[in-house]
């Protein structure tokens, strides 16, 4: 039976494919909550009640809006570039699912343990923005297209930083595999030996830098409801819609395991003695995102000008800086050997 | 045909056609997105090829970066089609003559090919043993080790070339109005606003 999935072609694409599910579909449904949890946050916040209606506390809202979005018309407009039209939608929605081959729950539990785990996910968050840009272009209408040039400055611009300040941490790791990298945040101090420590300005540079990746507020200056008409996805309707919507939200679940990873332990128990497990994984990811929803809730919008300002110029000579620091300390095992804990080579 | 010919075969196939249709794409803005899946297709040769460093590097540099830049121009270019289709009818027996010389010197050239011995010897060298070493470390080693200097050279002309562009097109306007976020954030509310109670009926 073992070899039936490990010998035969059949077998492992089955077993790929088994795997791919087992991920997918728990994390499409947490996702459905996670939206849930987002707007009852931002209720709290302003004092309201938030969803309550469907179900008990609201809890099934999601899947109503996910019906309701089903079975609207699809309305295309007149002169739309169809093909890049409907394709713009599927990238968006695709690329969000396939970067989670890379991300491990547990100590090897991954479907792709991949050498360059962290350059795939760059790749791909890179690749991202297509989707914007097709789908603003293909509408063929002034007010999506000016959106979603918006939004793809705004996008390539935070990578940057991202990619700079994934370079300290990669510096410090040694290697760019996510269970290298975790594995090199294990020690007797529980979660004082991970990377949020010594990393710690860039838990921040990259938090807010994801903000404005995945287009959050205060940074949702492409949709920015409450001025604008919604960017790039003005002229979508119905289920295109809504893989746009699955898309991002899911971008921001990602960033939510990115920044578990790489700065808060991944798996590891944040107390020594605990065991380790996908339980730490999975409850970081969720205070992570919890903080995401308060940021929306809490802060005012930023001026897109100001926007490019604290990208070009206030994070990338900040990460620069840091990536040059962090190689010195490496070096010469500054702090106890804080920020070399190579793995592999060295 | 094991299922690795398989997925060679798949990435090669859609590398030629999208290749292909980046030419004959009537649309330019179809033209560069048929260029970016002749990108992937590339990068899945390069995975299968075992450099996966290469083939990410390729995906987030070219498909990430310049195909992102190619698409804004394209996009923003006013071009008619229509017109553009029938000037390079016009054009095509000069294009098709001068493919066709330079198809025939890279054939003369390569008849006359003679490889040094060194050569071969040379290039092996410098690669370390691919079972041993993973290809990000290979690659470190190779450029930030070995070659250390035309690498950070190639990045001074790159950088020169970028200041030249910039230094090109920079202009300081005096006559427009202009943001200065430093004296934005240090205005003092106390000092920029002020508050009043307003009686009902009363007015200011």
């Amino acid at each position: 039976m073992v070899e039936f999935f490990t010998e035969t072609n059949l077998g492992i694409v089955l077993l790929i494919l088994g795997q791919a599910l087992l991920v997918i579909v728990p994390l499409l449904l947490a996702l459905a909550f996670l939206m849930y949890a987002d707007r009852k946050v931002w209720a709290a916040v302003q004092m309201r009640r938030g969803p309550n209606v469907v179900g008990v506390f609201g809890l099934l809202q999601s899947f109503a809006d996910f019906l309701k979005y089903i079975v609207k018309e699809v309305v295309v407009p007149a002169g739309a570039d169809k093909a890049v039209f409907f394709l713009a939608p599927m990238i968006s929605f695709v690329m969000a699912v396939i970067a989670w081959v890379a991300i491990p729950w547990n100590e090897g539990w991954v479907i792709a343990d991949l050498n360059v785990a962290i350059l795939y996910i760059f790749a791909i968050s890179s690749l991202e923005v297509y989707g914007v840009i097709m789908g603003g272009w293909a509408s063929n209408s002034k007010y999506p297209f000016l959106g979603s040039l918006r939004s793809a400055a705004q996008m390539i611009s935070y990578e940057v930083s991202i990619g700079l300040i994934i370079v300290g941490v990669i510096i410090s790791t040694g290697s760019m595999n996510f269970g290298d990298i975790v594995n090199a945040q294990k020690g007797d101090w529980g979660l004082f030996n991970w990377y949020w420590l010594p990393h710690f300005p860039m838990l921040f540079l990259f938090f807010i830098s994801a903000l404005a990746e995945t287009n959050r507020p205060p940074f949702d200056l492409p949709e920015a409801e409450s001025e604008l008409v919604a960017g790039y996805q003005v002229e979508y309707s119905s289920t295109p819609f809504l893989l746009f919507m699955i898309g991002e939200l899911m971008a921001v679940v990602l960033m939510c395991a990115l920044v578990t990873l790489l700065f808060l332990g991944g798996w590891l128990s944040p107390i020594p003695g605990l065991p380790d497990g996908i339980l730490w994984m999975t409850l970081k990811m969720a205070a992570v995102f919890f903080i995401f929803a308060m940021v929306k809730a809490i802060t005012p919008r930023y001026r897109y000008d100001q926007l490019m300002r604290i990208g070009w110029k206030v994070f990338l000579p900040l990460s620069l800086a840091w990536v040059v620091i962090v190689a010195f300390f490496a070096q010469y095992g500054a702090f106890g050997g804080a920020y070399a804990r190579w793995t592999v080579g060295g | 045909m094991t299922v690795f010919d398989f997925i060679f075969y798949l990435f090669a196939i859609t590398v030629v056609t999208a290749g292909l249709l980046t030419v004959v794409s009537k649309n330019p803005v179809h033209s560069v997105l048929w260029l970016i899946l002749a990108f992937l297709s590339s990068a899945g040769l390069f995975v299968l090829l075992g450099a996966e460093f290469v083939a990410m590097l390729l995906i987030i540099v070219y498909v990430g970066a310049v195909a992102v830049l190619f698409l804004f121009v394209v996009m923003m270019l006013d071009v008619d089609f229509a017109e553009l289709k029938g000037e390079m009818a016009k054009y095509m027996p000069l294009a098709l003559l001068m493919g066709v010389i330079i198809l025939m010197q890279l054939a003369l050239a390569f008849g006359v090919w003679e490889q040094s011995d060194k050569a071969a010897g040379l290039r092996a060298a410098v690669t370390p043993d691919i079972t041993e070493t993973h290809n990000t470390a290979a690659l470190g080693m190779l450029i930030y080790d070995d070659y250390i200097l035309p690498f950070q050279l190639a990045g001074l002309i790159l950088l020169v070339a970028m200041i030249g562009a910039i230094v090109l097109t920079l202009r300081h306007r005096t006559d427009i109005k202009r943001q200065d976020i430093l004296a934005q954030m240090y205005r003092d509310p106390a000092k920029a606003m002020e508050l009043k109670d307003v009686k009902p009926g009363q007015g200011l």
